[in-house]
């Protein structure tokens, strides 16, 4: 069971807005109903309980960072429609509404460009892609090779903007306890990263500033890097002199914390007539906003799934007068894997292939992007172990024949891979006089269970009982750490953890109390050279209305090799809910884009739809044992992300195993669906 | 916020009293509680009506229904009677919404709920329903869920209900109280086509309380409730059909179809019905009775399948109980 299960559960838990604090003031952000133009006038109402008004019309006295959307209030140019632009500070939250509703904004408004187009005149490669991952990268010589190839396959595909919308909004409750020391409670995925950012913004010492965030009701990413929030709750609190409370709508969420970007992918896999790739090249185009430069890295994964001679990998980005897109999920991974495993699957079909066997035929010895050996890699174990649940060996390949009444039925695999990072961290541990530990590191739980498996990491290293373990985390004042991010907090986390329990257990000998701390830094730094990256399968089997072109997901099944499981528990809530949220991905998300006003029409969860639990009957999560002794000191790859990459593949392909029909944009809904049933003939 | 009153109404007759123009009334508030929130309903008073003595659903012996406005959705489904003699009724019911949702809401509240169009709920977006003569975005906009049958260039939203919906192809009534007496009008009546003042959704007059629906007695033929929607629950209808059917000897002797989400108001198909009547039981009567009805379409840039949408549910629907018969 989680450690924080029961003060969840019972409301016992606070979050970021539920802190009490003395002489609190309520701040509302006010954004932007023009999705490009100046900002004129800001006119604030004669309102009793209005306190302070801040906006680009008075810019306050804060430094430049690397992310422009922190650069609060500093340019009158509006970039997107729902920038925050002004925000008001009231006594009452219900009074700061009134006064953000009431304040006259006077835009010059200007033509508008917020429309991903592949052959976009804007289009460019940005210097690096995110991750810091080469733009491009080629081997051999790929479009030739390709040409030249028996068995050619050249699609594109599309994937929507798509939001993370974790169920905690961004919030935040910020004091200035002295003119220079700052305190905020704020919902994030690293307490760390937001100090430092608000350090830096405020020219403040980062030891003059703490942040506080001990329960985070979930990120997906984008509680990832700093949003505006904490940096408008600070100037508010600033500014007001009082401690200030802020946290953005629901609707505002879609607007001011970013969303995967939709993308553009052409695919094409050139093979021998036995299915072994001669040409990869995998080329994305995704949007970024006027102020952020955001590269979705979709092709990076592609460097390392298949062995093949040539290959090439690209991106290229566009800047519109859109929303800054940010981290979701498996960013890269999860719009690129859906293009990459529903090609292959295309691949199968024109070779005549068992789609399990086409990617074991096509398993590389080491890594295509580094040539490096790869720590661990058992995709092809994962394939077959699904296979034997899934009950694969009977499936007939011929799609659209499998009828039950005015249902087709079909069947679809995908594979899954998310890199294994470990990232340098520092944790302290202490034997107290009365037998307990403690142990203290600035990790984040975001309800992945953290806390909990960092306690079984303690105990095990210390030998002891896990409730004589205390675990403390969620502060930026605690042993610095990395971010709950890109799959590494627990790998990242853990090690270091265990390596202060080593050194500890080296001291006890000599009485109690004891500390010992631990440093990561220079032991990852000389780790010896591989390809970490963690492997999975998706299975599912979907069931088409053809009279409606509804689609439900009747079974799903992930199977895993990511290291060791620490917790089989949380680990099993990890994956299915990133399975969830690629069904959803598939079937229902999408950000719909209105043009004439330039926004994400559907911000709210009513209009923008997630799965249900009735969308998702059959759910399952497996995995292989996997001993890799080059990880850390668990043997661990993240596991957070790996669930719902490929998930959108496998369904898709499974609709195209049950129809005959290959959609090649998402999401699968009705009023997709159905036109392009009707136009095979398979309705009526 | 902006300030309003809350006011607890004992009796119709005090809520009437109660009501001003600048009131309205209160049910469960899963709707109009949101819409105070987004800015789209700004109330000075709101009178509370959810706790009137109208929580009761009275059994007729021909299976007739009056089911109090208060009655919460979860309870009409939920009540045997109503499951025994109307399961169309129920099963919309529990189409809609969560369950959470449904055990907030009233009976009246789901009749005159506001259409979720996205232009509607929208301050900052122009839109006729919400304030006249601003404009309708979605003729050319996002249309993918608005109307095909009976739309206007002012407006194109769809009304949201699924009870509302089976209520129309059961010949329900609400019973009217206003300051004149108590009137009882039938659902075609109650809702309007949107013509040039889509700002009414109901012919409701201000301070018009419902009390009550009245279902007449029992259909005597099999009836079912098909709500089409990319997620199994808790999603407004792309399409939904209420259809019942009456065979004797491979003939259609009587038929019900009614739709949602194709137009302003519940959409009885009363061509299609007309269409049906006489004819052999068969797939390609259904279709063909469908296809009279979706003849009047008129559908927008992005919501033609919606009329193969229909066509394909009403038949499939039919067929479902023609099986059955």
């Amino acid at each position: 069971m989680r450690i924080e299960g029961r003060a969840k559960v019972t409301g016992e838990a606070k979050y970021a807005y539920e802190y009490p604090a003395e002489d609190v003031a309520y701040a509302f952000a006010v954004t932007s109903d023009v999705a490009r133009g100046e900002v004129l006038s800001v006119r604030a109402p004669e309102l009793p309980g209005l306190i302070t008004v801040l906006s680009c019309m008075d810019p306050p006295d804060i430094a430049p960072v690397s992310d422009a959307e922190l650069h609060l209030f500093q340019s009158r140019t509006v970039s997107y429609r729902g920038q925050i632009i002004a925000a008001v500070v009231a006594e009452t939250l219900e009074t700061a509404r009134e006064a953000g509703r009431l304040l006259e904004i006077e835009y010059a408004p200007h033509e508008m460009d917020v429309e991903l187009d592949a052959d976009h005149p804007g289009l460019y490669r940005p210097e690096k892609v995110n991750g810091g991952f080469a733009t491009e990268l080629g081997s051999g010589e790929p479009a030739d090779a390709f040409a030249g190839s028996p068995v050619r396959v050249d699609v594109t595909y599309a994937t929507p903007a798509e939001y993370n919308n974790p169920m905690e909004p961004h919030a935040t409750l910020a004091e200035w306890t002295a003119p220079d020391r700052l305190v905020v409670h704020d919902s994030n995925q690293g307490s760390v990263v937001v100090r430092d950012t608000l350090a830096q913004i405020f020219g403040l010492d980062p030891e003059h500033v703490t942040v506080v965030s001990p329960h985070v009701g979930g990120g997906f990413g984008s509680k990832g890097t700093p949003r505006p929030v904490p940096v408008l709750a600070a100037l508010a609190a600033r500014a007001a002199g009082r401690p200030v409370k802020l946290a953005v709508t629901r609707q505002q969420m879609f607007a001011t914390v970013g969303y995967r970007t939709p993308t553009v992918q052409r695919v094409r896999l050139g093979a021998d007539p036995d299915g072994r790739l001669r040409a990869v090249l995998h080329e994305a185009v995704a949007q970024t906003s006027r102020i952020r430069e955001f590269a979705e890295q979709a092709a990076v994964a592609t460097r390392h799934m298949y062995r093949t001679p040539n290959l090439y990998t690209g991106h290229q980005v566009v800047r519109l007068d859109v929303p800054s897109p940010s981290w979701m999920r498996a960013p890269g991974e999860t719009p690129g894997m859906y293009v990459l495993e529903s090609a292959m699957d295309e691949l199968a079909y024109a070779a005549g292939l068992d789609p399990i066997e086409l990617r074991v035929r096509n398993e590389p010895e080491t890594d295509p992007d580094t040539g490096l050996p790869f720590s661990s890699r058992n995709l092809v174990a994962c394939l077959n172990e699904g296979a034997d649940r899934f009950g694969w060996a009977h499936r007939d390949p011929r799609p659209g024949v499998r009828r039950e009444g005015r249902t087709l039925v079909g069947t679809g695999v995908a594979a899954a891979t998310y890199p294994a990072m470990t990232m340098p961290a520092k944790a302290r541990v202490r034997a107290n006089e009365d037998g307990t530990f403690t142990v203290s590191i600035a990790a984040a739980d975001i309800g992945t269970g953290a806390r909990t498996v960092l306690t079984v990491v303690a105990a095990e290293t210390l030998k002891a009982e896990p409730d004589a373990v205390t675990v403390r985390i969620g502060s930026s004042d605690l042993p610095r750490a990395p971010l709950a991010g890109g799959s590494m907090g627990t790998a990242s986390w853990g090690h270091a953890v265990a390596r202060a329990c080593e050194a500890l257990l080296a001291k006890l000998g000599d009485g109690l109390p004891q500390e010992a701390e631990a440093d990561t830094a220079d032991e990852l730094k000389n780790r010896p050279q591989y390809a970490r990256h963690a492997f999975g399968a998706h299975f599912a089997e979907t069931a088409v209305d053809l009279d409606t072109g509804e689609i439900r997901v009747r079974r799903l099944l992930g199977v895993y090799a990511a290291g060791r499981i620490l917790n089989p528990q949380t680990a099993r809530s990890q994956f299915l809910g990133g399975m969830t949220m690629g069904a959803g991905m598939a079937l229902m998300e999408r950000g719909v884009l209105d043009l004439e006003f330039g926004d994400y029409l559907n911000h709210d969860l009513a209009q923008y739809h997630v799965p249900v639990c009735a969308d998702i009957p059959d759910i399952d999560a497996a995995w292989i044992e996997e001993a890799d002794p080059h990880l850390n000191a668990m043997g661990a790859k993240g596991i957070g992300e790996i669930g719902i990459v490929g998930v959108a593949a496998a369904i898709g392909n499974a609709v195209h195993h049950a129809t005959g029909v290959r959609f090649r944009e998402l999401p699968l809904t009705p009023p997709a669906v159905l036109p392009a049933l009707a136009a095979h003939g398979l309705t009526a | 916020m902006r300030p309003f009153a809350y006011e607890r109404a004992v009796s119709a007759e005090d809520a009437l009293n109660r009501h001003t123009d600048d009131a309205q009334y209160l049910g469960g508030g899963t709707n109009l509680v949101d819409l105070m929130r987004l800015g789209v309903a700004t109330p000075a008073r709101l009178v509370d009506v959810a706790r009137l003595p109208y929580d009761r659903i009275e059994h007729r012996a021909d299976g007739g229904l009056v089911i109090g406005a208060a009655v919460r959705n979860s309870d009409l489904a939920a009540d045997l009677g109503v499951r025994d003699d109307h399961p169309l009724l129920a099963q919309a019911v529990l189409a809609g919404a969560s369950g959470q949702i449904r055990n907030q809401a009233t009976v009246g509240g789901n009749l005159l709920q506001r259409t979720r169009c996205p232009y509607f709920q929208d301050v900052t977006k122009p839109c006729n329903k919400r304030e006249p003569g601003t404009g309708c975005p979605a003729v050319h906009g996002d249309n993918e869920n608005m109307a095909i049958l009976d739309p206007s260039p002012h407006c194109v939203a769809t009304h949201p209900s699924d009870m509302a919906v089976a209520l129309t192809a059961l010949d329900a009534r609400v019973r009217v109280r206003h300051s004149g007496g108590e009137d009882v009008v039938p659902l075609a009546r109650l809702y309007r086509s949107p013509g040039d003042d889509p700002s009414r959704d109901t012919t409701l007059r201000p301070g018009d309380l419902i009390t009550a629906v009245e279902v007449p007695g029992r259909l005597d033929m099999p009836a079912r409730y098909r709500k089409v929607r990319e997620r199994a629950s808790f999603a407004f209808a792309l399409v939904s059909a209420a259809v019942a059917l009456d065979v004797a000897d491979g003939t259609v002797r009587d038929c019900r179809i009614a739709l949602g989400g194709v137009a302003h108001r519940p959409w009885r198909a009363h061509r299609a019905e007309d269409a049906l009547r006489g004819r052999p039981a068969t797939e390609a009567s259904y279709r063909a009775a469908a296809e009279a009805e979706l003849a009047a379409a008129e559908p927008l840039s992005g919501n033609a399948y919606k009329v193969t949408l229909a066509v394909n549910v009403i038949t499939a629907a039919l067929a479902g109980l023609g099986e059955d018969a």
